[in-house]
């Protein structure tokens, strides 16, 4: 028996997974896609977003997901609630000027309904913006999903990223409530003014 | 008052939602799942008589079918339909080109097209006097859409659409009559019973 052991260490196992884990988890965009999967998370609409251009891409290239554009967030947002009461897991990804065009679903479909909507939010508007609308529409996010006494976290470490995002979903299923995973460009990067 | 019913390349029946949709629900014996939409289109599936299988919306105006396309994208072998209305559509018209897209073969989309808002007062649609909701339907790639001539062309379409290869989209002129039920506005036991009737949830 413990000759066996030691031919296979569980240590040593259990360390080249962890490294090979950190190797695909090191983008913020990497533990999204590990994490949604991790939970069984296939159903993802989207609206695009210049900063989540990676993430869309990577999840449309891998079979797990099924992935596609929607004309509106709120459009993704009843995909998403239909699916879920048919026993489907699923996420929506937009902008923050998108999840402002939200408000009237969100208080009439997915926290009365006890949906566990859950939303990747790339937030422009801050922290270099360039375009003044946006950065008027960005001050309005925070103050509806407070308004609505909706769980919100704003992630700005990438170390600390896979926890908030683990924890976030593992919340929003088992409390049947929506949550919203804002990415700050302190995470991202964001989207700049180059001309 | 109606001007939907004034455009003359319609030559189709104005008929009436409640009786429409007592036909489709008495058609229904595989557990299929029904989406109604704001307002009326629920208030009559409710009264049509309460199935399990059903799912009453008591907000989100626009969002019957995209509900609907989540559905029938998360439960493939099961058939469902949506009711939505025509003012309700216009509110979420890109919708249309994503089911085109996704084209789940057991979705049948059913229009509730009367030209008003109904539960507000009657005032005209936008649309009413000018726009084809089937013309706009194939538009965006819902090339299996068909205006129902009459009540058993109605029946005949629902018929159809349970063995097509695409999703089917139905439009139906229906009087400006109000609802014929109230749902009782309860959306945690609404969406719960919807689940158990679709087999995702057991019962506390």
């Amino acid at each position: 028996m413990a000759a066996a052991e030691e031919s296979t260490s569980p240590q040593t196992l259990q360390e080249k997974a962890l490294q090979e884990k950190t190797l695909q988890e090191r983008t913020w965009h990497g533990v999204v896609l590990q994490t949604l999967k991790r939970h069984d998370i296939r159903l993802v609409p989207y609206v695009p977003d210049r900063v989540l251009t990676t993430l869309i891409k990577n999840i449309h290239a891998d079979p797990f997901f099924t992935t596609f554009p929607t004309a509106r967030e709120e459009e993704a947002v009843g995909i998403i609630s239909g699916a879920w009461m048919g026993g489907m897991r699923g996420a929506v990804l937009m902008q923050t000027s998108g999840f402002a065009t939200l408000a009237n679903v969100l208080a009439s479909l997915a926290i009365p309904y006890q949906i566990p909507l859950i939303m990747f939010v790339s937030e422009r508007g801050t922290l270099g913006e360039f375009n003044y609308g946006q950065s008027l529409v960005c001050r309005t996010m925070r103050p509806v999903l407070d308004s609505l006494a909706m769980e919100h976290h704003t992630a700005t470490r990438l170390d600390e990223f896979e926890f908030i995002v683990d924890r976030s979903i593992r919340q929003a299923i088992t409390t049947q409530a929506p949550v919203a995973l804002i990415l700050s460009p302190l995470l991202t990067g964001g989207k700049v003014f180059e001309k | 008052m109606n001007k939907a019913t004034d455009i003359p390349a319609r030559n189709t029946k104005v008929m009436n939602r409640f009786d429409l949709t007592s036909r489709l629900v008495a058609k229904l014996k595989n557990e299929e799942a029904v989406i109604g939409g704001i307002g009326n289109t629920n208030f009559d599936l409710w009264a049509a008589g309460h199935r399990p299988q059903n799912f009453y919306m008591l907000g989100s105006m626009g969002l019957a079918f995209p509900i609907a396309l989540g559905v029938a994208l998360a439960q493939p072998e099961r058939r469902v339909f949506a009711l939505e209305g025509d003012g309700s559509l216009l509110m979420q018209l890109g919708c249309l080109s994503t089911v085109a897209t996704q084209a789940p073969k057991n979705l049948t989309m059913i229009v509730m097209d009367n030209g008003v808002y109904q539960i507000t007062g009657a005032q005209p649609t936008p649309a009413a006097a000018v726009a084809d909701i089937i013309a706009i339907a194939i538009g965006c790639g819902l090339s299996n859409s068909a205006w129902a001539a009459d009540e058993e062309d109605f029946e005949r379409l629902v018929d159809q659409s349970l063995s097509a290869t695409e999703p089917t989209l139905i439009g139906v002129r229906i009087d400006d009559k109000p609802g014929v039920g109230a749902t009782r506005r309860d959306p945690v036991q609404i969406r719960e019973r919807f689940m158990l009737g679709l087999g995702v949830r057991e019962a506390l």
